[in-house]
């Protein structure tokens, strides 16, 4: 008997992402005849998840803040107790953690950023179809499991699905588990704040600089922009390689997956590696000198020429029509 | 023998921003043509080691499964000095295969005992990179660390040590988070937590004489299955170009208003 899929809601302290509902979707996709059970691992109480129609809650004094191998552990157990269809969770830095941590205890495999899933009838493979490369290239792959593991690329399903009870009426699951010894051995100890307000992975606007920025202090225009359209600042890794920004700042492959109303990219080339981090952008506005640029050619807006002269006349204009 | 004994794991990659051709049954990407390396946020974890060793003391042993022209790989790492290589290949994986991650993990699993029974000491600090720059797994370094039943985070941009404690920061959305795990602990490491150094004259003449030791194993396929690769279908856009130079700035600020934003 195969039980509704879990779905791992990734949550910090209680706030969940926009991006753990995509897994919603999925499950939704690869069990459109089953219920879904969504799973949050810690907190004192939860809300309802909406779009599943059970919640399970995971509680344990282990689990009060985010704990990989707890987690891993806990989610495990459920799965033990509930012999689901499969486990999924959104591919964010902590779904892929704790769905490996999975499928190291059950010795299952765990396909990872899985943009196609089909169940194979009663005991044969899955069909799955998944990223590599961070997107540039495709694999088609089976999944032979017991207990099938997968986590869904980033920004290929909906953060909301359409359908699904409303939350209100569904139930809230308590599970409490067992959790070895060394269960609380890896969690979050203390918090270093280095940012306010706008982050890059959240901020609807994102101003990005590339090698055509060419030094640190170029990037002072696209502060100014970027602080007028309360925007982010982001860069390409060449920027970061040069020490021009932080790591952080980075978007790409190697950097952060951003997904903002706009993205203003100044003299960057737009090579695959940067293009994954930011393709799921619902508009894009190249600025770049050459017109062949593949940022140019993909972006849904371009301007032609040099992001110095461009960007401080986009700040001059922006100014003049406020005052 | 006092100091840290840190063994990393890496894995040999297409040179990042390489154009990705398959070959005619697009079983395997096609080799010829392409610049290797290693793979990111794995140089990153060969440089964390580095650090640490130069804070601590001790030795690095540098690992990977892959094909025989891994060996590359390793000695850069022993050209920017660490200490010990090991190359572990077979006729599958010499023939262009790939292991599946927990193919792959059993194997370094099996390599990190017969070292450690070797050198009758465990390792203190295993590093690995976050996920591989192609395959992107996301899961041989967990699986590695729990055959171990070593405790592993993630995802790491800062690693210290101080009283057999080891203190990992990993960035979250507006900071970092702090995890504290005692040795001996696993890390996967991102890009971003240093600048890989490059090789001296010195470490690369080190470098070519330095000993790859190797040993047979047999693959034990884990549930994982590549059947083909495939290229994604590219959406062709319109660009809409809104002029060139510092004139274009207008209508710049036109569609800043229309999209909402200015």
């Amino acid at each position: 008997m195969t039980g509704a899929p879990l779905v791992l809601i990734d949550h910090d302290r209680g706030v969940v992402g926009d991006d753990t509902r995509q897994a919603l979707a999925f499950a939704r996709a690869c069990f459109p005849d089953l219920p879904i059970a969504a799973v949050v691992i810690g907190r004192e109480q939860t809300e309802p998840i909406a779009g599943a129609d059970t919640t399970f809650h995971i509680r344990h004094t282990a689990l009060v803040d985010y704990a990989p191998e707890a987690w891993g552990d806990a989610l495990h157990e459920l799965a033990v107790a509930q012999s689901p269809g499969a486990i999924v969770a959104t591919g964010t830095e902590r779904g892929n953690e704790v769905l490996a941590h999975v499928a190291a205890i059950a010795d299952q495999p765990f396909a990872s950023n899985v943009i196609e899933a089909v169940a194979g009838a009663s005991g044969t493979p899955w069909q799955i179809r998944r990223l590599r490369w961070g997107g540039s290239l495709l694999e088609d792959a089976t999944l032979d499991a017991t207990l099938p593991i997968m986590s869904c690329a980033l920004h290929v399903f909906p953060n909301e699905i359409s359908g699904g009870p409303p939350n209100a009426d569904t139930p809230v699951v308590e599970f409490v588990p067992t959790l070895g010894p060394d269960a609380g051995r890896t969690r979050i100890v203390d918090r270093v704040r280095v940012a306010e307000g706008i982050t890059l992975t959240t901020a609807p606007v994102v101003v990005s600089g590339g090698r055509g920025v060419g030094s640190e202090e170029g990037f002072a225009a696209i502060e100014a922009l970027a602080e007028l359209l309360g925007a982010a600042v982001g860069c390409s890794r060449v920027v970061t390689n040069q020490g021009w920004r932080p790591h952080a700042d980075q978007v790409g492959q190697t950097g952060k997956r951003v997904a903002p109303d706009l993205y203003i990219a100044c003299g960057i080339s737009g090579a695959i590696q940067h293009w994954v981090g930011m393709q799921a952008a619902k508009n894009v506005l190249a600025i770049n000198t050459d017109p062949d640029a593949p940022m140019v050619t993909k972006a849904d807006y371009a301007v032609i020429g040099d992001l110095h002269e461009i960007v401080p006349a986009i700040v001059a204009e922006i100014r003049r029509r406020r005052t | 023998m006092s100091g840290l004994r840190i063994l990393v794991c890496v894995k040999r990659v297409p040179a990042p921003g390489a154009q990705i051709t398959l070959t005619p049954d697009a079983r395997a990407v096609d080799a010829r043509n392409l610049a290797f390396t290693t793979s990111p946020h794995e140089e990153c974890a060969v440089e964390a080691a580095l650090q640490l060793v130069e804070a601590h003391g001790g030795d690095i042993t540098v690992l990977t499964v892959g094909p025989p022209e891994a060996e590359e790989q390793l000695r850069f790492s022993v050209s920017v000095g660490v200490q010990h290589a090991v190359l572990l290949t077979n006729d599958e994986l010499a023939a262009g295969g790939d292991l599946d991650p927990q193919a792959t993990a059993r194997t370094i699993t099996r390599g990190v005992r017969t070292l450690e029974t070797e050198a009758a000491r465990p390792f203190d600090v295993l590093l690995f990179g976050n996920e591989s720059a192609d395959s992107g797994g996301f899961q041989v370094g967990v699986r590695v660390a729990r055959m171990l039943g070593l405790p592993i985070v993630n995802g790491i941009k800062g690693i210290a040590i101080a009283d057999g404690v080891l203190t990992a920061r990993r960035e979250g959305d507006a900071g970092f988070e702090v995890y504290r795990m005692p040795l001996p602990a696993a890390v996967g490491v991102k890009e971003g937590i240093n600048l890989p150094r490059y090789p001296t004259l010195p470490g690369r003449l080190r470098s070519k004489k330095a000993e790859v030791r190797s040993w047979p194993f047999v693959t034990e396929p884990g549930g994982l299955t590549m059947v083909r690769f495939a290229t994604p279908t590219v959406e062709l856009t319109e660009t809409v170009v809104l002029g060139a130079g510092a004139g274009a700035a207008g209508a710049v600020v036109d569609l800043l208003v229309e999209l909402g934003i200015a």
